[in-house]
């Protein structure tokens, strides 16, 4: 049965200190999630990639180690991260998140690059 | 009446397929793990239904995939109904987590092994080549990794700890790798001395352990290999694939990058055995399960072209431990076939007559009932096969 992909139920408090985050998946983790593309998470503000990575594994622990390398905690290099129409992949994983995103206005996108051919 | 499974791994999921004992109809299930890649799916000879696969892609990195039915449900050890956080409030999810030893405690920690150009280049993980599940226990099972280490879990993939005797072995920082990557891909347990490990990687060459795994040795006094500056040298060789009769472990038969070898004497010493092959460049070899000395290997061509020669499919048997082969060709391609036959994607059952299967990079398997004399697909158009393993189930 596919996780219905609610908030992280340990996390209350008003949505000044805290944050209702659309996540995009790959189709790829979201069947090893067993849910749909889009997850929502609950994250303490301010709402950064790395919060927002943390909360993921931690509601979905089979996803530790797809996105991030267990030791070094970096992005794997052939995946991609876009929030409010921009790029933000190279940035660093501690810079806030856009408005829209912490707002759950839109998603954050997490994309395999593309293979080509 | 018995039944066969055959576990095949392939670059596009895992498929299941399965027999009675006449092994004429086969049905297949899946593609399990659809889309991604998967090396090795390998049972337990402890409990037929525990399996485990080895599940990796590119962008999203290795996950190891458990059964408890047969292959009939998965999940990932550790991430199925158990607390999701560990009691530090961390996330779970170790079971696809494969970090090298740098202990002080394993008295060599080791960071760096040759690249290819020479220079020292830090160990990295990237995959499970090979998954070696215990003779004895259901939830002990070695991975053979890349870059080169051997890793074990005891509880069942829960966890997984490097055995770093082997990457700490004072050849270590001289190990290269192939082309494919420095992988360790095969790991063959004694089944007479469960202190006894075989191992080999490319291309390193072969290294047994009497410890269970604390220690190693190289064992490839014997091979010649003219791609490297010292043809004889410790290490530098690129075994493909060991394989031994459970009867007679201290006889080991290995194809090399070229060459099919045999030892007599638990690795210590190798002589070569490729007699009258048309190539002796190939992947796979395997030992028939009632006669421990008839073994198959699968000419390739060169290690350039990767295909068989002439474009012929055939199985080579020798009945005499080497050296004297005969082609099997019976109901295999016989004209325009260019397909490869991996290191892993040949395997035995144990019915008699003994089974061979083997599956190509043109996504067939192939299987014969009659140990080698005649030959059917059970399946032919899987994705690219790279692993095929058997049970044999009463």
């Amino acid at each position: 049965m596919s996780d219905p992909g609610m908030t992280d139920p340990g996390m209350t408090g008003p949505a000044s200190i805290r944050a209702t985050v659309r996540v995009v998946l790959p189709q790829h983790l979201c069947t090893l999630a067993d849910v749909d593309s889009e997850v929502l998470l609950t994250v303490a503000r301010p709402v950064t990639r790395r919060s927002v990575l943390d909360a993921l594994e931690n509601r979905y622990p089979m996803l530790c180690g797809t996105i991030r390398d267990h030791v070094t905690r970096a992005h794997r290099p052939k995946l991609r991260f876009y929030a409010n129409e921009e790029d933000i992949t190279h940035e660093s994983q501690d810079s806030p998140l856009p408005e829209a995103i912490c707002s759950g206005t839109k998603p954050l996108l997490i994309v395999g690059a593309i293979s080509g051919g | 009446m018995s039944t066969v499974r055959i576990l095949v791994g392939t670059k596009k999921g895992a498929f299941i397929l399965t027999a009675d004992g006449k092994r004429k109809k086969w049905s297949v299930s899946g593609p399990h793990f659809a889309g991604w890649e998967i090396y090795h799916i390998k049972g337990s000879p402890v409990d037929p239904n525990r399996i485990y696969a080895s599940q990796t892609s590119s962008w999203f990195g290795q996950i190891i995939q458990r059964s408890d039915d047969g292959g009939k449900t998965w999940h990932q050890p550790g991430s199925a109904n158990e607390p999701s956080t560990n009691s530090s409030g961390m996330p779970r999810g170790e079971s696809n987590k494969f970090v090298y030893d740098t202990s002080a405690e394993t008295g060599k920690p080791l960071t760096t092994h040759q690249w290819y150009d020479g220079t020292q280049h830090p160990w990295e993980f990237a995959r499970v080549w090979h998954l070696e599940p215990s003779l004895s226990d259901a939830d002990t099972v070695y991975a053979g990794v890349e870059d080169a280490a051997l890793f074990r879990t005891t509880d069942g993939g829960h966890t997984w700890h490097e055995l770093a005797g082997l990457r700490g072995h004072e050849s270590g920082p001289r190990w290269q790798p192939g082309a494919g990557g420095m992988c360790l891909h095969t790991i063959v347990l004694d089944p007479r001395n469960p202190e006894r490990i075989f191992v080999a990687i490319s291309a390193a060459g072969a290294f047994r352990s009497e410890d269970g795994g604390k220690t190693w040795r190289p064992i490839n006094q014997g091979l010649r290999s003219q791609y490297i500056p010292d043809p004889t040298a410790e290490v530098g060789h690129c075994v493909h694939r060991i394989a031994i009769h459970p009867n007679r472990p201290d006889t080991l038969f290995m194809q090399k990058h070229w060459d099919v070898m045999r030892s007599d004497d638990g690795g210590d010493s190798w002589r070569e055995i490729s007699g009258n092959l048309p190539s002796d460049f190939g992947f796979p070899i395997a030992v028939h399960a009632h006669e421990p000395e008839t073994i198959y290997v699968v000419p390739i061509k060169s290690d350039s072209l990767h295909y068989p020669p002439e474009g012929k499919l055939r199985v080579y048997r020798s009945r005499s431990g080497g050296n004297e082969w005969q082609a099997l060709t019976k109901g295999l391609p016989q004209k325009n076939c260019y397909v490869n036959i991996l290191r892993d994607a040949m395997a035995v059952d144990t019915l008699e007559p003994c089974g061979i299967y083997f599956g190509t990079t043109g996504g067939q398997v192939y299987a014969s009932a009659d140990a080698g004399d005649s030959w059917a697909p059970i399946a032919r158009d899987l994705p690219a096969v790279l692993s095929v393993e058997t049970q044999t189930l009463s």
